[in-house]
C-alpha cells in the first residue's frame, strides 16, 4: 500500500505529537467490516511482556454496518513509543463505543488516534479516553469526527481527560470536528489536571496513606474510560494492566 | 488525651492561631463557639494535619505522642477523627470502597487484621441505621450528589465506622434541619460518649449543644482561647453575644 511506503512527519497532523523518530516502518491497516445488525467487541492490549518491541503500532479500519455495533476498549501501557489508531466509518443507525486509557512515564509516547466518519444518518459514537502519566511520560489523544452532509440525527460525543502525576509528564488533547449536517449532536471535550489535593487530605484524614489515595483516585479517573463495558472480567483486566504500571514505578 | 500548647499557625503568611491553649481529657466533651474568622476551621485542620496549615509554635499531645510529628493518616490511625465542615466529594469511588479501605488502612497501621468484605457490610449497616441514612447512599460516590445534610449524617457514619477514640466536629450541625440535628446529635452521643473517648465539638449554635451536652465550653477569638467554663458559658453566649461575653474575660 503507498500509504505505508512514506514515513510519516509531525507536520502531518495526525502524527502531530508521535514520536516519529522512533519509526522504521507502518504496519498495514488491519480490516474489520461489522455486517448490518451484527455486533463486534473488542479489547486492546499493550502491556510489558518479555521480548516486547519498543516500538508498537495498532492501525485497525472498521466499517460498521448499518445497525450494527462496534465496542473498542484499550489500554496502552508498554513500549517507548505506543500508538493505536482507528479508523471507523458508521452505516446508518449503527453505534459506535471507544474507550481508552494510556499510562507511562520515563520518556514514553503513548496515544490514540481516531477518525470516526458519520457516514450515514441516525449513527451514534462515543469515545472516552484518559491519560495517566509521570516523569517525562507523554499521553496523545487526537480524536476527528467527521459528519458528512446527510448524516443527519448524527449523535457523537468525545471526552478526553488528562491526569498529570509529576511535574515533566504531558499530555496533549486534539479534538477536531467536521460537521456538514445541520441536525446533529456533537459534544467534545478536553481536561488536563493534577491529583485532586482536597481529595486527598480527606482520605488522609480517614487513615488512607497518600499512596494509597493515589491509587484510588486513579483508579476512578481511568474507572471513565471503561464504563461502558459489559464484560466486567475484561475491565478488570484492563484495569489491572493500567494500575499495575502504576504501582510498579510509583 | 490531646493537650494543646500555646500553638502559633500560619496560612498563606497570615497569622491565624495566636498562642492556642486547650485540654480535653478523656470522657469529654470540649465544645468550642466562637465568632467568624476567629480560628475554628484552622484548629480543626491543623489538628488534623492539612497541607498549607503550617504550625510554627507550640505543642499538641495527642494520647501521649507528638501530633505533629505525625502524617496526617498516621493521625487518623492513632485515633483522631476530623470532621469536615464541607465533606469532600470524590467521583468513582464508592463510600463502601473509600470507608472500608480507610477502615483497613487505619488497622494495618494499628498491626489488626483487616475486616472481610462481609464484616465490613455488617458494620456499615448498623453504623448507617443508627444515623438514619440509607444503606444504598453508601454505595454511591463519596459525597457526590449529597445534599448538605446527607453529606453531614454520612460524615457520622463515616465518624461510627471508624470509631476513633478522638472527634474534631468542625461544625457538623451547620446545614442540617432541626430532625436531622438531632440524628447527627444523638449518633455523636452513642458513638462517642465513653469514658475513653474525647470531642471537640466546634459550632456556632446552642441548638447542638442541647442534643450534645458539652462537659466545657471554650470561646476562640482572633486566635486564642478567651474563656472556658461550663454548659452555662454556652447559654449566655447565645443571650448576650460574643461581644458581651468577650468583654468580661
Amino acid at each position: 500500500m503507498p500509504e505505508a511506503a512514506t514515513l510519516p512527519t509531525r507536520k502531518d497532523e495526525a502524527w502531530r505529537y508521535a514520536a516519529v523518530e522512533a519509526l522504521t516502518t507502518l504496519p498495514d491497516w488491519r480490516e474489520i467490516t461489522v455486517e448490518p445488525g451484527d455486533c463486534f467487541n473488542e479489547c486492546l492490549i499493550i502491556e510489558d511482556k518479555e521480548g516486547a518491541p519498543a516500538t508498537e503500532i495498532q492501525r485497525i479500519r472498521i466499517a460498521i454496518g448499518d445497525g450494527a455495533h462496534c465496542t473498542i476498549f484499550g489500554v496502552i501501557a508498554s513500549c517507548d513509543y505506543a500508538r493505536v489508531e482507528l479508523q471507523v466509518t458508521l452505516g446508518r443507525g449503527a453505534h459506535f463505543e471507544m474507550g481508552g486509557v494510556t499510562v507511562g512515564g520515563r520518556e514514553t509516547t503513548r496515544e490514540f488516534v481516531t477518525h470516526v466518519i458519520h457516514a450515514e444518518p441516525e449513527a451514534t459514537s462515543n469515545q472516552t479516553v484518559r491519560a495517566v502519566h509521570w516523569g517525562q511520560g507523554t499521553g496523545n489523544f487526537l480524536g476527528n469526527i467527521d459528519v458528512v452532509r446527510h448524516a443527519q440525527k448524527t449523535d457523537a460525543a468525545q471526552d478526553f481527560k488528562g491526569l498529570l502525576l509529576e511535574k515533566g509528564a504531558s499530555v496533549n488533547a486534539v479534538p477536531q470536528l467536521e460537521i456538514f449536517a445541520d441536525d446533529v449532536k456533537c459534544a467534545h471535550g478536553a481536561t488536563v489536571g493534577q491529583l485532586d489535593e482536597a481529595a486527598k487530605f480527606y482520605m488522609a484524614a480517614r487513615g488512607i496513606s497518600p499512596e494509597l489515595a493515589r491509587r484510588l483516585l486513579v483508579q476512578a479517573f481511568i474507572g471513565d474510560a471503561y464504563v461502558e463495558m459489559a464484560d466486567e472480567e475484561a475491565r478488570e483486566r484492563l484495569m489491572q494492566v493500567a494500575l499495575g504500571k502504576l504501582d510498579k514505578h510509583l | 488525651m490531646l493537650k494543646i500548647e500555646n500553638i502559633h499557625a500560619v496560612i498563606d503568611g497570615k497569622k491565624i492561631l495566636n498562642g492556642l491553649t486547650l485540654e480535653v481529657g478523656a470522657g469529654e466533651v470540649h465544645a468550642i463557639m466562637g465568632p467568624n474568622g476567629a480560628g475554628k476551621s484552622t484548629l480543626a485542620y491543623a489538628l488534623g494535619g492539612k497541607p498549607g496549615y503550617e504550625v510554627v509554635e507550640g505543642s499538641a499531645t495527642f494520647m501521649g505522642e507528638d501530633l505533629f510529628e505525625m502524617e496526617p493518616h498516621e493521625r487518623a490511625a492513632k485515633g483522631l477523627f476530623l470532621g469536615f465542615q464541607y465533606p469532600v466529594e470524590i467521583p468513582g469511588v464508592s463510600n463502601v470502597q473509600f470507608l472500608r479501605e480507610a477502615l483497613n488502612a487505619q488497622r494495618k497501621t494499628r498491626g489488626e487484621e483487616a475486616l472481610s468484605g462481609g464484616e465490613f457490610l455488617k458494620l456499615a449497616k448498623e453504623k448507617a441505621a443508627l444515623l438514619d441514612l440509607d444503606m444504598e447512599m453508601l454505595k454511591r460516590h463519596v459525597n457526590v450528589g449529597f445534599s448538605g445534610g446527607e453529606k453531614k449524617r454520612a460524615e457520622m457514619v463515616q465518624m461510627g465506622i471508624i470509631d476513633p477514640k478522638f472527634a474534631v466536629l468542625d461544625e457538623t450541625d451547620s446545614g442540617l434541619d432541626i430532625d436531622a440535628l438531632r440524628v447527627v446529635g444523638d449518633g455523636i452521643n452513642a458513638i462517642m460518649r465513653a469514658p475513653d473517648k474525647g470531642v471537640l465539638l466546634i459550632t456556632h449554635y446552642q441548638r447542638l449543644l442541647d442534643v450534645v451536652k458539652p462537659d466545657k465550653v471554650s470561646v476562640l477569638a482572633a486566635g486564642r482561647i478567651v474563656a472556658t467554663g461550663g454548659p452555662e458559658l454556652a447559654l449566655r453566649l447565645e443571650e448576650e453575644g460574643y461581644d458581651a461575653v468577650m468583654a468580661d474575660a
